[in-house]
C-alpha cells in the first residue's frame, strides 16, 4: 500500500481500537480527505470523531489540547506545516509546558499531523520544512517517517502516546509503496532503523532524504563503497545510540537534512557526534541541507536547490576519498526535477 | 471581462504545464474586484490572498508582469520568486498578496495606519474571503482598526466555500459574517456580489465614509467561484457541491449582467462590446507572448533579495 494508504490505515486502526481518539483538520472529511489520508473516515466512523474545522488552527490547537486534557486523544491534520505555523501559540507555550509547568500531573496526548510540499511552484510559503524549530522544543516529540509501514507504526505510538508529537509527512512520500503490517502496528518514538548497512561511512537521514540516501548508497555499493544508512524516523528524541556506535565503526559521518542548515538537525548531529566520538572520526564530517534561503516558486530557481542522490554519492565519494562514478544517479532521474514523478502534476 | 478573458486563458493553457504552481482563479466571482476596482483611486492601496488575479488586475496591476510570474519568468511581478499567490504592483498601490489564509490582514491594517498619519485622504483594500472570517487575526485586527478609526475596507467575497468545505461547517447557522464584522465595531452591509453596479454602490460608499475619517469598513458580497478551488477544472463531479447549485449561480453571471444593464440605459452598444473584446483579446495574447517569450530568472537568483544588503553569500 502506499504511504498515503498507510497513514489512513492508521487512523482508522486507532478509531476503530479507541473510542477517545478524534481526527479533525482543514478537509478531512471532504472528497480529497487531505490527498488520500483521511478518505471516507467520517463515514466509518462518525462525524461527531471525523470533522472539517475551520481555518482557525491556533484555536484549534488550543481546542485538541483541552480535548486531550479531558481525555481524548485528538489527531489535528495540517495540509502544510506552513498553515501549522499560526497554532506556534498553543503547540510550545501549552501543549509542550502543560505536564512540566503543573508538576508532571497531566500528558497532552495528541498527535499534529503536518505535510511537507516541495517543488511545482510550492514557493516560499507552501514548502517549508521547519522540522528543526518542532525539534529545538523540549516537551515535543517530533517524527518524519520514510517508509508506509514506518508512517503507520509511528502514528500509532503517537496517537497511543502520552506526549505531543508534531508528525512531518512529505508530501512526495504519499505515493511510495511498502509492505505494512495489518492492525495495532507500532513503531517506538526515538528509535532510528537502518536501511543499509556497512563499513565505511554512516550515511544519516530523514523522510525523503532517506530515499535520495538509498539510491546514492546502492549505486556506491556496486562500486565496492559499504555504508550505514541510518533512517532517524524520530527527530526528538534521536536515537544517539544507533549513530554513536555506527560512527565508531566507520570513523565518517554524513548527515542529510531536509530543513535549512543553520541550526538544522544535521548541525546537531555533526555537534554531538563531534563532541562524543572525537576518536573516532577519520575525517570532517559533512552535512548537506537546504540553503538558508526560502524555496522559490519558479521551477528555474529549484533545480540545483535540494539535496538529490548524486549530491549525496558525491559527499560519500569525498569522504572515502575515492574517485567513483556518480553523475549518472541523475542521468538516470526521468522526471522534471520539481515533480516526484509522473503522479504528481500539480497544483497541490 | 478583462479579468474573465485573462483567467480562461489561463485555465485553457494550464494543462501545458508550464505555469507550475498552485493557482486559483476567480471566474464567475470577478465582481467585486471588477466594482472595488472602479472605486478605488491610483493612490489607495490594497493587498489580497491566495486568490488574488482579479484584484491585482483591478487594481490596475501589470498584465504582463503577472502571467509572466505565473509562468516563473524573471519579468514576473516578483521576479519569479513569488508565482500566482504571491502579486505584488507597488506603482499602482496592490502592495501584496500572500498564500496564508488571513495573512495580509494586519498587513493592510498596518498599511491603513500608515495611510492615516500621512493624512492625505488615502484608504486602503483588504481583499478576503469567507474563511478569513474564521482566523483570529482577522479579529485583533479589525479591534485595532475599529480602535483607531483607520481608513481600510474590508471587502469580503463570501463564495460559500473555503476549498471544499461549505460554510455551515465553518459558521453558525443564523450569524452573517456582516453582522459578526458589525458587532466587532466595523461599519457593516452586505450584498450581491455578483451585481458589478450594486457592488460598486455599496464599496463607494464605504470608501467615501472611510475617507470621511468614519472608520473602517466591512463588505461582505455573496458570489460563486465556478471552477475548482485550486486550478482550471471544474470539479462539482467530487460531490461537495451540487451541480443545480452551480447552475443557478452561473446563471447569475456578472458579466452579462453588467453589459445588458449598461445597453438597456444605453451607456453601451453591441458595437462597443466588440471593441472591447477584440482589445482585450489582443492584450491577453500579448501578455502570454511576453510571459512564454520572457526568460527564466538565472540559477542564481534563488540565493538574492533576502535581505536588504548581502550579508551572506549563500552556496552550497
Ligand atoms: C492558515 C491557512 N490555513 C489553510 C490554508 C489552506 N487554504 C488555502 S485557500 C483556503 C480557502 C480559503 O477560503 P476563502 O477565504 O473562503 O477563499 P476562497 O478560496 O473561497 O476564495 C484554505 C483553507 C491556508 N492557505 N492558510
Ligand atoms: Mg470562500
Amino acid at each position: 500500500m502506499t504511504y498515503a494508504q498507510a497513514i489512513r490505515d492508521g487512523l482508522s486502526v486507532a478509531l476503530a481500537q479507541d473510542p477517545s481518539v478524534l481526527v479533525y483538520g482543514l478537509g478531512v472529511p471532504d472528497p480529497k480527505g487531505v490527498f488520500g489520508t483521511t478518505l471516507d473516515l467520517h463515514k466509518d466512523h462518525g462525524p461527531s470523531r471525523v470533522f472539517d474545522m475551520p481555518t482557525s488552527e491556533n484555536a484549534m490547537t488550543g481546542i485538541a489540547i483541552g480535548a486531550a486534557l479531558g481525555g481524548l486523544r485528538p489527531v489535528l491534520t495540517h495540509q502544510r506545516l506552513d498553515f501549522a505555523l499560526l497554532s506556534l501559540d498553543q503547540i510550545i507555550n501549552n501543549a509542550a509546558k502543560w505536564r512540566f509547568m503543573f508538576g508532571g500531573k497531566r500528558s497532552v496526548p495528541i498527535t499534529i499531523r503536518m505535510i511537507l510540499g516541495r517543488g511545482w511552484g510550492q514557493g516560499p510559503t507552501h514548502s517549508q520544512n521547519l522540522q528543526a524549530l518542532f525539534a529545538q522544543i523540549p516537551g515535543l516529540c517530533v517524527v518524519s517517517p520514510t517508509t508506509p509501514a514506518d508512517a503507520k507504526g509511528l502514528l500509532l505510538s503517537s496517537i497511543f502516546g502520552e506526549d505531543p508529537v508534531i508528525f512531518l509527512e512529505h508530501r512526495w512520500l504519499h505515493n511510495v509503496k511498502g509492505e505494512v503490517p495489518e492492525g495495532d502496528y507500532r513503531v517506538p518514538i526515538g528509535k532510528a532503523s537502518l536501511m543499509r548497512s556497512g563499513t565505511e561511512v554512516t550515511v544519516v537521514a530523514m523522510s525523503l532524504m532517506s530515499l535520495e540516501a538509498v539510491h546514492a548508497v546502492d549505486h556506491l555499493a556496486k562500486q565496492g563503497v559499504s555504508c550505514d544508512l541510518i533512517d532517524l524516523r524520530s527527530l526528538r528524541p534521536i536515537d544517539w545510540q544507533m549513530i554513536e556506535a555506527s560512527v565508531r565503526r566507520t570513523g565518517r559521518l554524513l548527515v542529510l537534512d531536509g530543513g535549512h542548515e543553520t541550526g538544522g538537525i544535521a548541525g546537531e548531529i555533526i555537534a554531538h557526534i563531534v563532541t562524543r566520538c572525537w576518536p573516532d572520526l577519520r575525517v570532517a564530517p559533512m552535512r548537506l541541507a537546504m540553503p538558508d534561503v526560502p524555496e522559490a516558486t519558479s521551477p528555474a530557481l529549484t533545480k540545483g536547490y535540494h539535496v538529490r542522490a548524486e549530491h549525496v554519492a558525491a559527499a560519500i565519494t569525498q569522504l572515502v576519498g575515492r574517485n567513483l562514478e556518480t553523475a549518472s544517479l541523475a542521468a538516470a532521474r526521468q522526471y522534471p526535477h520539481d515533480v516526484p514523478g509522473d503522479w504528481f502534476q500539480g497544483p497541490f | 471581462m478583462r479579468i474573465r478573458a485573462v483567467e480562461e486563458t489561463i485555465a485553457e493553457r494550464y494543462s501545458e504545464q508550464k505555469m507550475r504552481c498552485p493557482t486559483h482563479l476567480s471566474i464567475g466571482q470577478e465582481a467585486p474586484a471588477a466594482a472595488a476596482g472602479a472605486v478605488l483611486m491610483a493612490t489607495d492601496m490594497a493587498v489580497s490572498g491566495h486568490r488574488a488575479h482579479a484584484h491585482y488586475l483591478a487594481k490596475g496591476g501589470n498584465l504582463a508582469a503577472m502571467i509572466a510570474e505565473i509562468y516563473g519568468k524573471v519579468t514576473g511581478c516578483s521576479r519569479g520568486k513569488g508565482g500566482s499567490m504571491h502579486l505584488v504592483d507597488e506603482a499602482v498601490g496592490f502592495m501584496g498578496s500572500t498564500a496564508i489564509v488571513g495573512g495580509t490582514v494586519p498587513v493592510g491594517v498596518g498599511l491603513a495606519l500608515s495611510r492615516a498619519i500621512a493624512a492625505r485622504g488615502e484608504i486602503v483594500c483588504v481583499f478576503m474571503g469567507d474563511a478569513v472570517m474564521e482566523t483570529g487575526v482577522f479579529y485583533e485586527s479589525a479591534n485595532f482598526a475599529a480602535v483607531h478609526r483607520l481608513p481600510v475596507l474590508f471587502v469580503c467575497e463570501n463564495n460559500l466555500y473555503s476549498v471544499y468545505s461549505p460554510l455551515e461547517v465553518r459558521q453558525p447557522s443564523g450569524r452573517s459574517l456582516a453582522n459578526t464584522a458589525d458587532a466587532l465595531g466595523l461599519t457593516s452591509v452586505s450584498g450581491d456580489g455578483n451585481d458589478v453596479l450594486a457592488s460598486y454602490d455599496l464599496i463607494k460608499a464605504a470608501a467615501d465614509r472611510a475617507r470621511d475619517g468614519q472608520g473602517p469598513q466591512f463588505i461582505e458580497l455573496a458570489t460563486y467561484r465556478w471552477r475548482e478551488h485550486c486550478g482550471p477544472m471544474y470539479d462539482n463531479n467530487i460531490g461537495y457541491r451540487s451541480e443545480a447549485e452551480f447552475e443557478a449561480w452561473k446563471a447569475k453571471d456578472p458579466i452579462p449582467r453588467l453589459t445588458l444593464a449598461l445597453q438597456r440605459d444605453g451607456t453601451i452598444d453591441p458595437a462597443w462590446i466588440d471593441a472591447v473584446t477584440q482589445e482585450i483579446c489582443a492584450e491577453v495574447e500579448e501578455a502570454f507572448v511576453f510571459a512564454e517569450k520572457s526568460p527564466f530568472p538565472p540559477p542564481s537568483d534563488a540565493f538574492t533579495d533576502l535581505y536588504s544588503k548581502e550579508v551572506v553569500s549563500y552556496h552550497r
